[in-house]
């Protein structure tokens, strides 16, 4: 009897050998495995919106679950340290992380494993820390902005020919006072204003990437202000939401707002990650390098705008922004041209940014030339925060 | 006792009375058994939720604490020793003033407050070259916080009777934003993210997380003594026990407020310095992580008992490894995790009714008489409460207190 069993504990470990050994013949990178930390889960937009990225590039790649490891709800601090240690021990050969205050604990890490490549999406140190496995990415999202910017100022440009009281008053949400952000609004004011020259904008700030209640209340004063559309950079429907309730049209970011708020949504632009992460698997894979600081473009397929809205938007938009993304693909037409904005008066002819990463944020690098703003060019995340002409911040404090 | 003439009055199905005295290994067994069905319950929910296996299920458990590997193992065990001893710790903070009946449910900002001191001296403190002096005024920095925080609310109740569990929920959310506004003033590019410290490292001989797990568990049993064996933990005990008893034999009630809150604020001082120096070596709006209001549970279940406290610490920062095991192994979002922990929880407290009380089933053939009278011993409250401010849950919280005296079970 015991060897009965015995034997038959052997052959079914034999079989299940077979089966391993098998199942890592269909596929050359058996062993491959990527890790991916994340902020939150997926009641965050914007986490949600790499969870999306990832899951479309293992399908791609054609990877199992168990090649793909995502960790959620890793906070800004030694546990994100942990969790790429954790993940290289698990066979990672490579480890991204989605949050700006994670950089300096995969910087940690990269420096403790040299063999496994770390990735960083929104950071800002790559290129100066000068390690051969530490990477930044990010996407020119200003340009997706622009088009969206596009889309909203059709709209204005129709209600105010519909009705001759309608201001061209728009209004913004923002989350805090960073490049980030201000290149955003920026460059959606700027979309706004190539179809309704006059238009000016009011920003509120949140403090907060994620505060529904708080984003809900600013577009509520935007909209007592007198703002006639608005749109956000933060992660709630707090905005969107706000707007529905009060038929005001809105330009929405990291995903469609269509079936909450289908009265009032024109488009919405994202950052696709999805290139990336197949960027970056392929590269590790393959053994070739990754590019210190990756900026995802519309070329990419990283910058996108989601499908119009049912109701808001007016007829041609789609070909408007059509028309309009060509130009900014072909090069011959640039968001942050000297010629379309002004500050303080005056044409801008140089300006310092502050790319390089320090202690005392010293503005460090000429970013004008050929006349316009040089945006993700030095590094992939944003550096664009200048104030100009038209735009009102209501509240400085973030 | 005579009732053989009441058989008209009709016993109830379902009967409680109170267990007087239950073996401990009876007790221990009883909570195993509570876990185990918790276990089992989710394990099903699993099944029928996400589509786990019994198997996958309790091998998210095993994985999350334990890794699937050797060099996975090590890290994971260690950080469940280390988040075991920061939830400890902030474990130990709040558990004298809940031993005499103070309901601090201020942790999480007095531990953020700390943090938050500890990390002002690093950004302020360009000009202390020695990293040692450094520490020091960290450290002490830190625990002046945490006593601040603290003594604050002591001071109201001591003094005017102010509602301590308003006014420590509240200074937390004021914590909250001491950290934004901070973060806003020391990031001048708007990003709120203070990044890593440079300066202002705990040495870490050997592992890591060495030298603060052993210090944590010093100060355990340096609390399990000073609450059971010392005057002043004798004097804490008689306070929640009737503050007008503490003031008939002469204790002087206000003074062991503040000076037990003092206390509470110097353990949260430590953790806070813990979190900035040992471990994030940076401050944000989260970096106590809820981690505050936790450390209430892990001290209830173990009845204010510090050495107890080791193993409930465990217990929720095991469930919550598993939990997050989970959400990976099964890419879902930590709803279900979540539910699961409190699933398991929700049982562990409710199993303690099953060892405080015994319940009666009606038996067709048993006599009424056999089943004492319904009311009187059962109602369990050990102390009466003089200032009543307790209000409806001053019941509950009366059977959890721990005996006068401080025997060890």
């Amino acid at each position: 009897m015991f060897k009965k069993i015995i034997s038959l504990c052997l052959a079914v470990l034999m079989v299940a050998g077979l089966c391993v050994g098998l199942a890592g013949c269909t596929n050359a990178n058996a062993d491959f495995k990527i890790g991916v930390i994340l902020l939150h889960d997926e009641s965050s937009t914007y986490d949600k919106n790499f969870i999306n990225g990832v899951e479309e590039a293992q399908k791609a790649l054609g990877l199992s679950n168990s090649q793909v490891i995502i960790k959620k709800g890793i906070p800004e601090g030694n546990e994100c340290y942990e969790a790429a240690k954790d993940l290289v021990a698990e066979g990672c050969k490579v480890v991204f992380a989605d949050s700006f205050g994670h950089e300096d604990y995969m910087i940690k890490a990269a420096k403790e494993f040299p063999a496994v490549q770390f990735c960083h999406a929104t950071g800002t140190k790559a290129h100066t820390e000068k390690l051969d496995n530490y990477h930044n990415a990010f996407a020119s999202i200003y340009e997706g902005r622009y088009l969206a910017g596009i889309a909203a100022g059709l709209k204005l440009k129709a209600m105010m020919e519909a009705d001759n009281t309608v201001q061209p008053h728009i209004g913004y949400v923002g989350a805090f006072t960073y490049a980030e952000v201000i290149s955003g609004y920026t460059s959606f004011y700027l979309g706004v204003k190539e179809i309704v020259p006059s238009v000016t904008m009011d920003v509120q700030f949140t403090g907060s990437w994620y505060d529904e209640t708080e984003e809900k209340s600013a577009a509520n004063a935007l909209l007592a202000r007198g703002c006639v559309l608005i749109s956000q950079h933060a992660d709630s429907m707090g905005a969107p939401s706000a707007c529905e309730d009060k038929g005001v049209p809105n330009v929405s970011y990291n995903g469609s707002t269509e079936s909450s708020c289908p009265n009032t949504f024109i488009v919405s632009s994202r950052i696709d990650w999805a290139p990336y992460f197949k960027y970056i698997c392929e590269q590790t894979m393959a053994g070739k390098a990754i590019e210190t600081d990756w900026t995802g473009t519309i070329d990419t397929g990283s910058v996108k705008l989601t499908e119009l809205g049912k109701k808001a938007p007016v007829a041609d938009t789609q070909a408007t922004i059509d028309r309009y993304q060509a130009e900014l693909k072909a090069g011959t037409r640039h968001v942050f041209d000297t010629n379309n904005f002004t500050v303080g008066g005056e044409k801008l002819t140089s300006y310092k940014a502050d790319v390089d990463t320090d202690d005392a944020f010293t503005p460090d690098t000429e970013v004008i030339k050929d006349g316009y703003f040089h945006e993700s060019e030095f590094r992939s995340a944003p550096y664009f925060d200048i104030a100009i002409d038209g735009i009102t911040k209501i509240n400085e404090k973030f | 006792m005579a009732s053989e003439h009441h058989n008209a009055v009709k016993e109830p199905l379902i009967h409680i009375t109170k267990n007087a005295a239950m073996p401990f290994w009876k007790g221990l067994l009883i909570r195993a058994a509570a876990v185990l069905i918790a276990f089992l319950l989710c394990s099903i929910l699993a099944f029928f939720l996400i589509g786990a296996n019994p198997l996958e299920f309790f091998g998210a458990f095993i994985k999350g604490n334990f890794g699937s590997n050797a060099m996975m193992a090590k890290l994971r065990i260690w950080k469940l020793l280390k988040d075991t001893a920061i939830l400890l710790l902030i474990a130990l903070a709040v558990t004298p003033a809940f031993r005499m009946r103070f309901w601090n449910i201020g942790a999480e900002g007095q531990v953020l407050m700390s943090a938050l001191a500890a990390a002002a001296v690093v950004y302020y403190g360009k000009g202390i070259t020695q990293e040692w002096l450094l520490l020091v005024i960290m450290f002490v920095a830190a625990v002046a916080a945490g006593i601040i925080w603290s003594v604050l609310p002591a001071i109201f109740k001591a003094l005017w009777n102010a509602n301590e569990t308003l006014f420590t929920l509240m200074m937390n959310y004021v914590a909250s934003f001491f950290v934004a506004y901070a973060l806003v003033k020391w990031t001048p590019d708007g990003s709120s993210v203070l990044g890593e410290l440079k300066r202002g490292h705990l040495p870490s001989p050997g592992n890591e997380y060495l030298i603060f797990t052993l210090t944590v568990l010093l100060i355990t049993g340096i609390m399990f003594v000073y609450l059971y064996y010392s005057k002043q933990g004798y004097e804490i005990s008689v306070v929640g026990e009737s503050q007008r008893t503490a003031r008939y034999i002469g204790i002087n009630v206000k003074k062991v407020i503040v000076r037990t809150m003092t206390l509470s604020g110097v353990l949260c001082g430590l953790a806070g310095f813990m979190i900035v120096a040992a471990l994030d070596h940076t401050v944000t709006t989260t970096s106590v992580g809820g981690r505050g209001f936790t450390a209430i549970i892990v001290s209830w279940l173990a009845k204010f008992n510090p050495l107890i406290m080791i193993g409930t610490a465990l217990l929720v920062v095991f469930l919550n490894q598993g939990a997050g095991q989970l959400a990976t192994t099964f890419r879902v979002s930590f709803a279900f995790p979540d539910v699961v922990v409190g699933i398991v929880i929700f049982f562990v407290i409710g199993c303690e009714f099953f060892i405080r009380y015994k319940v009666h089933f009606r038996h067709k053939n048993r006599h009424a008489a056999e089943v004492p009278a319904p009311g009187g011993e059962g109602s369990g409250g050990s102390g009466e409460n003089p200032e009543k401010e307790g209000g409806g849950g001053g019941e509950r919280p009366a059977e959890v207190i721990p005996d006068k005296g401080g025997k060890l079970k």
